[in-house]
């Protein structure tokens, strides 16, 4: 089973910084990591290696450092690793991204799954593993929390919903994106953080890739960042005390009031 | 300080570190409590690959390195030295075979052991013969291709729970020291059982159980080395392991000087943090200054070890010793900056100062190291 996961580096930190001026994230000072979906995407990918054989190949697009991302990738398990780097593809947003990913793996070739986490921590759009399979014309399945059953070139996979899940069965080659739910994933090894460190990575940049110049980088990005803010936070709430019926009573008559 | 590590000894550091913080430090207290084996953290270890640190690659491990494996044990030993010691007592069983099987014995029982699928325990020490040896009495009778061993081992750590054991027994009582063997025993063999489990003052994470030999039939093949090496076996075992109890010992310094720092500074009287206090403060730098000092010196050791310097026992002894001291020491001082919340455990201190202990008194207590220690300066100044 040959399967791709894609990844991204984000910054280590829940409280983001924005450049008022440009709109985009201050990345400066920040160490960076694996955008954390993106690690149990690697680990299924990993597991599905094991049982089923086959290989990992994992990919990303970003600047040069991102290389530490996909060296940490292949010390989880990972085989190979493709880093896509050219400053003709800085600005894009999520349909750039996911174009220009979708033409790295083109050029890898055959494959029967590609996992992609379910969003990116810093961005939290969760469009480029569904905008990866659109532009590849696969199946996809998102918010996947178990894969059930691998079979005669078809998946069987629990996708989780806000109450419940789904079961659904998917056509291979397809696109999962998965959830925190769906496995842990485990530390590197020795072994694997020694072979990570001599690991090649090979390097693909816009002529490397079968691309339409126009669907790349900050001019193939149709979306406009108008205006980024933080949304105000909430105040606190009333708490009522008191027997039921006194606490009902007030509750009914703060719903008028507050209604009104 | 920098102590000019390789890559792969950073990686092992960077490995084991994370290892410590993320898997071990949160079970911890449980385990001290309980007392069980901690085996979901042993498989965390072995799937890290860090059993393979003591076993050559050709049966499934790195290329062995002391100090990689003393790297390895400090920094688990800095979230928990019960946890430690599972790891470190397998490296002491490990040993023995690792030293003196042949290929056949570590075709046999190394691959399984380097992938930690399998852990290894040591067997020495008897009631009887602790600090003496040579006053071990379970015997090996040869009788056709088996062995037959009766006796009583005890204070044996991973017994019960590892599945390979080396025991050494006398194979012929008139010759002393000279008549002691050393033979891998199965966990299942028949006439094979385990006494009673020790509960212990601390290392409460690991299991120290007697082993009771019972007509107990070892295949002839079991033999390690020679019939009369048993006591080569042992020596040149504990000169390999005897840096990794001293590690051991650093890393349960190392944590407790890390916990006092961190309560030094949240903790506030007289309306200031305590580290402000020059009696703290100097309390701090003479624990740091000595943990350093003796990580110094297990360092160094554990490098003569993995160069084959010859007539390492001196060094070894120094470094066990003072290394041991210092966490006693160390753990100590910690809990006094503590305070009365050192004292409860509710707070993580005291386990240290009850897990340093055992480092004072296991593989050759202190004062057998000090033997050691000044018999060899005696020669050497007799040469």
């Amino acid at each position: 089973m040959n399967i791709i996961v894609c990844i991204k580096q984000v910054p280590e930190t829940t409280e983001v910084r924005i450049n008022p001026e440009t709109n985009t994230l201050i990345r400066e000072g920040v160490k960076s990591i694996i955008n954390p979906f993106d690690m149990y995407a690697i680990e299924e990918g990993v597991r599905l290696k094991e049982k089923f054989g086959g290989k990992v190949t994992v990919v990303t697009m970003g600047p040069a450092q991102a290389d530490q991302a996909l060296r940490e990738a292949i010390s989880l398990g990972a085989d190979d690793a493709v880093l896509v780097c050219d400053r003709a593809f800085a600005g894009s947003d999520t349909w750039a991204t996911s174009y220009t990913l979708a033409g790295a793996i083109k050029r890898i070739g055959s494959f029967d799954l590609i996992i992609c986490g379910k969003q990116a921590s810093d961005g939290d759009t969760a469009q480029v593993g569904p905008g990866i399979s659109t532009h590849l014309d696969i199946p996809q399945v998102t918010y996947v929390k178990k894969v059930e059953e691998v079979k005669e070139a078809k998946m069987r996979l629990e996708r989780m919903m806000e109450e419940g899940f789904e079961i659904i069965e998917m056509p291979l080659p397809g696109l999962i994106t998965v959830v925190k739910e769906i496995n842990e994933p485990r530390l590197p090894s020795l072994k694997g953080m020694m072979r990570s460190k001599n690991a090649k990575i090979t390097v693909w940049s816009q002529k490397d890739l079968d691309l339409d110049p126009q669907s790349i980088g900050l001019c193939g990005s149709p979306t406009q960042v108008v205006k980024i803010f933080t949304p105000p936070q909430r105040t606190g709430g009333q708490m009522l005390i008191g027997d039921t019926s006194q606490v009902a009573e007030r509750l009914v008559e703060l719903l008028k009031n507050e209604v009104a | 300080m920098d102590y000019l590590l390789t890559d792969e000894q950073k990686m092992i550091k960077e490995l084991s570190h994370r290892i410590a913080e993320e898997k071990i430090r949160p079970v911890a207290a449980k385990y001290d409590q309980s007392e069980e084996y901690p085996w979901e953290v042993i498989k965390v270890i072995a799937e890290a690959g860090l059993f393979g640190l003591f076993i050559p690659e050709e049966y499934g491990g790195m290329s062995p390195s002391v100090l990689g494996l003393c790297i390895a044990t400090e920094e688990f030993s800095r979230a928990c030295g019960g946890i430690a010691v599972c790891y470190a007592a397998s490296a002491l069983g490990t040993f023995p075979i690792v030293l003196f099987g042949t290929d056949e014995q570590k075709k046999k029982y190394l691959p399984d052991l380097a992938a930690g699928k399998k852990v290894a325990a040591f067997a020495v020490t008897e009631p009887e013969a602790g600090s003496d040896a040579s006053a071990i009495k379970t015997t090996a009778k040869k009788e056709g291709n088996y062995y037959i061993l009766n006796g009583l081992k005890h204070f044996i750590t991973n017994g019960g729970d590892a599945e390979t054991y080396v025991v050494i027994a006398m194979t012929d009582k008139t010759k002393g020291a000279r008549g002691a063997s050393a033979f891998i025993v199965e966990k299942g063999t028949p006439g094979f059982t385990f006494g009673k489990k020790e509960e212990k003052f601390g290392i409460r994470a690991s299991s120290t159980r007697e082993l009771i030999f019972t007509d107990c039939k070892v295949p002839a093949g079991n033999l390690l080395a020679k019939e009369g090496f048993g006591f080569i076996v042992t020596m040149k075992t504990f000169d390999k392991s005897r840096p990794g109890v001293a590690a051991q010992a650093v890393g349960i310094a190392q944590g407790a000087l890390e916990l006092a720092v961190k309560y030094a500074r949240e903790r506030f009287q007289f309306g200031k943090s305590i580290s402000t206090f020059q009696g703290i403060q100097w309390m701090l730098a003479d624990m740091a200054t000595e943990v350093e000092a003796a990580r110094a010196l297990v360092y160094s050791t554990a490098r003569m070890v993995d160069a084959e310097i010859k007539d390492v026992g001196k060094d070894s002894a120094m470094a066990k010793l003072y290394a041991s001291d210092v966490a006693m020491k160390v753990t100590v001082d910690a809990l006094q900056i503590f305070g009365g919340y050192g004292y409860m455990r509710d707070y993580p201190i005291e386990k240290y100062v009850r897990d340093a202990k055992i480092t004072q008194i296991y593989e050759g207590t202190n004062q057998i190291q000090r033997n050691i220690i000044a018999l060899q300066l005696i020669k050497e100044m007799a040469k």
